[in-house]
């Protein structure tokens, strides 16, 4: 009963989702104001309705419903509770639906939170984020119902997949699509207002906070993939330019300079028609993202389905998004004017500069990620491009940016004199390179590169630093986005002074170990002492303690096992880490050795800031947020006339 | 520097398009450099595998072929009608099994042993990675077609 009235829900839901897609819309085209104001209601309406049908679902679970198959194929009565709930999301259908609840949910909140932007606006947008969700409703309707039922009903399920079984899954992908669904909101305010043909500083200032927010999400949940991988796999990696992540960064490099070209369209009036584009690209990778990784053309954890009418899909879906928004680009993009000049050496041109990167970061990525998809589809033969491919075009592409992101926070608008920015950023450009020079002697061995990736971060770090004290000397309040632009600056500082000390110092050695025997990464050492059975609640497990001496002392023990789940023959690699301010000691444990007396291979790590990662994640996260709150964004209704002034005023 | 608006313009289209230019050569080169093929046993026996780069090769890990000394491994991967014996110093991934499927990645030495720098992980038991099912497939279809010969 429950599946089914869950299936009803999400039925009316669709339906609703039409009703969004179409009337508001027809609305604006007649000015029928009722049929506008509709918009509004349907949005709630059909974001409680997919609720509902969520609900339905997470019940089926937690109450062992084998009947509905996607339950039987994805959870087991042995499941602890908090994970049946988290496998709701551990297939491809519940993805789906998760995706669907994502999307509605914000089209919700871009109903709540609009009360000041006129109604023909609100009816375009949410009429815009309707025919998205028309899409995916109908996408989970017609190939992936995760309500089907299953007959006979198994006795039990087939549990989820032990990789899955994790705290990071129960909120790595929600974090993650809401990163990609929220692209959805930037990419409707960019249709709605190509269809208005007001490209103005307004429609810029109405999109920021939405986009900051997703982009916020985006960072979040790609981080949390990131440390997933790190602690979960066991292979001490924490970025492997697999397809997968790249699907993911691909939004997210797009996003970043979405975020700085949105900033120049709304205080200068330029770049509109690429900030756009840069909006309708977003959103395309996102869902390229969502092809990649959930129609089984890719292989690996998140890859589920094997049905090729569900890749058909979602490629005709995106052909059609990316087809109609540049079709409407090129009707609207003429009339679109050009904004106020702007100076060769300006903060204009130092974030055109941002944006040409990331793209150019962007393009690059995209390459490597579907030429060899691309040469499989046509027969040409198998192959891969791996890391090395990536490191070698990402860093030269980064150094630049992030080299230009410090003038580029402290020029001026419109005409910026280099002698002045040079004045003014001389000490602390100094500082980043004496720190450079000596920095990565205190930790090992000197190298350009870990020099070139120290003085980056600290030039970054402390730019940031002196532009806030400069500031916190002025009189004036300070608006949140100041502190949230500086804050994710920062946070970018420390995660690439992360990167730089991992890449640089990191220690791995592979070793046959026995009871007693001690492997030593200085100042370490760490000696198995014993060898221990674990029980779990679903799986059998081999735990190794290992304690770590520093000086003669222990200073920490590590349990790292090697787990056997029930439900399926596959062995799973549970690494141990103990984290510091400096460092991750990181051990895991692999097969038993045959031999005289009994030994087991072990991998054991040093790895140097790997705290700074997350750290500059949250960072990053968390000044995204500072952000989108500020004040400004939240100010009454602003007349077309007031906004005109203030873009007037502005320029002079 | 006095220029007019539509110099400047000319000027920052003009850099653009510079950078943009010498981001590709770069891009494509590195891309070009980078490419890992992917050959099959056969195709390795047969010469058609590249000598001094990186290549992968994929099938299952022929049964009773797995050696291990210590952290040091080897093991025959076979696509049932050739083999190629893979040396590889480390922890294998968890669901390595002999009479799975397999992919690994590294040179090739004039014995035609592979010393592999990478033995790749899969994250599903009953998944096969589509490398080692090619490999399979190509064996299969050599034999039907050696079959219907005679």
């Amino acid at each position: 009963m429950i599946p089914e009235l869950g299936q009803f829900a999400l039925i009316l839901a669709t339906v609703l989702s039409v009703l969004l897609g179409v009337l508001p819309l027809w609305g604006t085209l007649n000015r029928n104001t009722v049929w506008q104001s509709m918009a509004r209601p349907a949005a709630f309406l059909q974001f409680a309705l997919v609720l509902l049908s969520f609900a339905c679902l997470a019940a089926s679970f937690l109450s062992n419903d084998f009947s509905v198959k996607y339950v039987a194929e994805h959870s087991n009565r042995l499941l602890p509770s908090a994970y049946q709930f988290a496998a709701v999301w551990g297939g491809h259908e519940g993805s789906l639906l998760l995706w669907v609840l994502m999307l509605t949910g914000w089209t919700a909140a871009v109903a709540l939170f609009s009360q000041s932007l006129p109604l023909n606006m609100v009816a375009r947008v949410l009429g815009v984020l309707g025919l998205v969700s028309v899409g995916f409703m109908a996408f989970i309707l017609i190939t992936s119902n995760p309500f089907d039922r299953l007959f006979p009903i198994p006795a039990d399920g087939r549990d989820l997949n032990p990789l899955l079984q994790d705290p990071g899954l129960v909120i790595h992908p929600p974090m993650l699509y809401m990163g990609y669904v929220g692209m959805s909101v930037a990419f409707a305010f960019a249709i709605a207002a190509l269809i208005s043909g007001r490209l103005d500083a307004a429609w810029a200032r109405w999109s920021r906070p939405w986009t900051v927010i997703a982009w916020s999400f985006l960072t979040f949940g790609i981080g949390l993939g990131s440390w997933w991988a790190y602690y979960e796999l066991g292979w001490g990696g924490w970025w492997f330019w697999d397809p997968v992540e790249n699907a993911s960064l691909m939004p997210w490099l797009v996003g970043t300079a979405l975020i700085h070209s949105l900033m120049v369209t709304e205080k200068r009036g330029s770049f509109k028609a690429w900030t756009v584009l840069l909006a309708i690209a977003a959103f395309s990778l996102s869902l390229l993202g969502t092809f990649l990784v959930r129609s089984g053309v890719l292989t690996s954890v998140h890859a589920f389905a094997t049905d090729p009418a569900r890749g058909v899909f979602i490629l005709c879906f995106l052909a059609v998004v990316i087809g109609a928004s540049l079709t409407l680009f090129a009707w609207r993009a003429p009339a679109v004017t050009l904004g106020g000049s702007m100076g060769l050496v300006s903060r204009e041109s130092f974030l055109l500069l941002n944006s040409v990167l990331l793209v150019v970061a962007t393009g690059a990525v995209l390459l490597g990620t579907l030429y060899p998809l691309i040469i499989d589809a046509l027969n040409l033969g198998k192959l891969s491009v791996g890391p090395p491919y990536f490191n070698l075009v990402f860093a030269p592409l980064m150094v630049p940016l992030l080299f230009v992101l410090v003038p580029g926070t402290v020029s001026h608008w419109r005409e910026a004199r280099l002698n002045d920015m040079f004045m003014q950023l001389r000490w602390i450009g100094l500082a980043a390179l004496l720190l450079a020079i000596g920095l990565p002697f205190v930790f090992g061995e000197w190298s350009a590169g870990t020099a070139l990736g120290v003085f980056l971060g600290m030039w970054v770090a402390l730019g940031s630093l002196q532009h806030v004290f400069e500031r916190i000397r002025k009189p004036g309040r300070i608006g949140g986005s100041f502190w949230g632009m500086h804050l994710a600056h920062f946070g970018m500082a420390v995660l690439v002074l992360g990167i730089t000390g991992v890449k640089s110092f990191e220690v791995e050695r592979d070793v046959r170990m026995s009871l007693g025997d001690t492997v030593s990464i200085a100042p370490y050492t760490f000696r198995l002492v014993d060898m221990v059975d674990v029980n779990g609640p679903n799986y059998k497990a081999m735990q190794a303690h290992v304690e770590v001496l520093k000086n003669d002392k222990v200073v920490e023990v590590l349990y790292p096992e090697k787990r056997r789940y029930f439900s399926s023959a596959m062995p799973m690699t549970e690494a141990a880490i103990d984290s510091g301010f400096l460092r991750d000691l990181y051990v895991s444990l692999g097969d038993p050795i045959a031999g005289d007396t009994p030994s087991w291979s072990m991998r054991v790590y040093y790895k140097p800031f790997v705290p700074w990662l997350w750290a500059g994640v949250l960072m990053m996260v968390f000044g995204g947020i500072l952000a989108a709150l500020d004040r400004r964004y939240r100010r009454a209704a602003v007349s077309p006339l007031q906004t005109a002034g203030e873009a007037l005023s502005s320029t002079t | 520097m006095n220029l007019s608006p539509r110099q400047k313009r000319f000027g920052l289209i003009a850099g653009g398009v510079l950078v943009l230019c010498i981001a590709a050569a770069f891009v494509l080169n590195a891309f070009n450099s980078n490419l890992v093929f992917f050959f099959t046993p056969t195709q390795v026996l047969n010469g058609e595998a590249p000598r001094n780069k990186t290549f992968r090769i994929g099938g299952m890990v022929k049964t009773g072929s797995l050696q291990r000394d210590g952290t040091r491994v080897s093991f025959v991967v076979t696509d049932t009608i050739n083999d190629t014996t893979v040396q590889y110093i480390g922890l294998l991934p968890d669901l390595f099994k002999e009479g799975k499927g397999v992919v690994a990645q590294g040179k090739i030495d004039v014995l035609g042993v592979m010393t592999a720098s990478e033995v790749l992980a899969k994250h599903d038991e009953n998944y096969m990675p589509p490398e080692a099912q090619h490999a399979l497939d190509k064996a299969a279809q050599a034999r039907a077609a050696q079959s219907v010969k005679p």
